[in-house]
């Protein structure tokens, strides 16, 4: 679980998160939605601590991550997976070099162990042998976000932060990458946050949907609710496609 | 940023390896340019001082005693220095430049990796280890040069050339030049680092880290000859 209490943040005087609340509940996808410039990534950067946060609390399960030592923060982040909107996998290393990186960093498995967790991961994320040896810029865009959760869930992690996981993506990749992290998240019953303003995502996986608007938390429920939740900013961000707006009116 | 690359590393073997990927990547990939330079310089300083001490009154050993001095003292360090910054340095900048804007180095922040040192420190023990092998290796070649050119050209004989060599041979000189040569290892592998790992922006902006970088560190080396210079060859 992770929560997330008053939370504050600024850049130079600018007030970019304002007192958001909220709880992630394990072994569910939960989503941050809201419009370019919202401040979701923001949010999603805090809690990792990428971002010094003004005031508030986040709490990893029963830790304060916020008053917890240098140290013990160190330790944590091993238990935390991230897959980044562009990747992020290291260019010189190849597929499977990318997800054997943390276990060589942070584990003392002998190399036929941590040969095994590799093909475990990657045959989790539905990568062939025969891409293991190939690097990044060799495989696809779709290719490149699952190796990139393989390498999230390698070490095994109890939290999972998504950054807009579908950009770039064509619509069936997308799905599949979608259904892949949620199936991922009930199977190692991880706390899953996904950052994206993708409503097919929110439709297919949104177990739990928080929407911000200009840094504040504007309405929480699930994907059963969205399409009526009463919000107009929210209805004004789904409605903007017009496709939901037809399902909205039966039509 | 000095504080967290000189930090304890989460694990030395790793560290390892990637300092010996550097020393290929960075020093032994230099080998070839610097040979080629050396090489040229070594010739044309030659014939320049040939021509410049063509008075029959200087003896013509005059010349390779001019071009090792000239070698020893401050082409194979700080000339080197220089073209070495815009190799090496705008490599470094270019390569942590990237990966910081593509956000590969927040994630290796994220898995709780010290990112500053794991990518930053094995450069600049490797590009400081191989500085004082390169200063030697363009020392040799650039002599080769001017002992090849020489004769090719007519202004000056294998013996009187070699004689020069031999002539008022300061061993200090190479002390002096490898000390500096490891200050400048360190600036061409630091600065360079810095610049890459601040970067801020797309593609356009690591360019503009890339040129500021280099900029900067030849600024530095010049600097730092004139301390050294002056710290390490008082009369």
């Amino acid at each position: 679980m992770i929560e997330v209490k008053h939370l504050y943040k600024s850049f130079d005087g600018n007030e970019v998160l304002k007192d958001i609340s909220i709880r992630f509940e394990k072994g569910q996808t939960n989503l941050i939605i809201g419009r370019s410039g919202s401040g979701k990534t923001v949010l999603i950067k805090s809690i990792l601590g990428l971002f010094d946060v003004d005031r508030g609390e986040i709490w990893y399960d029963d830790r304060n991550f916020l008053t917890i030592s240098h140290k013990e923060r160190k330790r944590m982040r091993q238990e935390i997976g991230m897959v980044f909107q562009g990747g992020a996998l290291f260019d010189s290393s190849s597929v499977e070099g990318n997800v054997r990186f943390p276990l060589d960093m942070f584990t003392r498995m002998s190399s036929k162990e941590k040969q095994e967790r590799v093909e475990f991961c990657l045959e989790h994320v539905n990568i062939e042998k025969q891409a293991f040896k190939l690097y990044p810029s060799e495989i696809s865009g779709g290719m490149q976000k699952r190796v990139a959760i393989a390498r999230a869930i390698a070490l095994n992690p109890k939290y999972l932060f998504c950054d807009e996981p579908n950009s770039g993506l064509d619509p069936e990749t997308s799905t599949v990458i979608d259904q892949l992290i949620q199936a991922l998240t009930r199977e190692f019953q991880m706390t899953t946050i996904i950052n994206t303003h993708d409503m097919n995502s929110v439709i297919e996986i949104g177990e739990l949907v928080l929407f911000i608007s200009k840094g504040e938390k504007e309405w929480v429920g699930n994907k059963d609710q969205i399409l009526h939740s009463g919000s107009k900013k929210l209805d004004d961000f789904i409605f903007a496609n017009k496709l939901y707006a037809q399902i909205k009116k039966g039509t | 940023m000095l504080r967290l690359v000189f930090a304890k590393p989460e694990r030395n073997r790793l560290y390892i390896r990637q300092l010996f990927h550097e020393i290929d990547n960075l020093g032994v990939n230099s080998v070839g340019i610097v040979i080629i330079i050396s090489v040229f310089i070594g010739g044309i300083m030659t014939i320049q001082f040939a021509y410049a001490l063509m008075n029959p009154l200087y003896p013509s050993y005059l010349i390779g005693l001019a071009t090792r001095d000239t070698l020893l003292l401050e082409f194979s360090s700080t000339m080197l220095a220089l073209i070495m910054a815009g190799k090496i340095g705008s490599n470094i900048t270019s390569e942590i430049g990237s990966m910081r804007v593509t956000e590969q180095i927040d994630s290796l922040e994220i898995m709780g990796v010290n990112s500053a040192s794991y990518l930053i420190l094995p450069k600049i023990i490797a590009v400081v280890a191989i500085f004082p092998f390169l200063f030697i290796l363009s020392v040799f070649f650039g002599i080769l040069g001017g002992l090849v050119t020489g004769p090719i050209t007519g202004t000056i004989t294998v013996p009187e050339f070699v004689d020069g060599i031999k002539t008022l041979f300061v061993p200090y000189y190479i002390t002096f030049s490898i000390i500096k040569s490891l200050f400048f290892g360190f600036l061409v592998a630091s600065v360079p680092a810095y610049f890459g790992y601040y970067v801020q922006g797309g593609a356009l902006e690591v360019g503009k880290a890339s040129t500021k970088a280099v900029v900067n560190t030849n600024i530095l080396i010049l600097f730092f000859d004139l301390i050294l210079t002056r710290l390490l060859l008082t009369v």
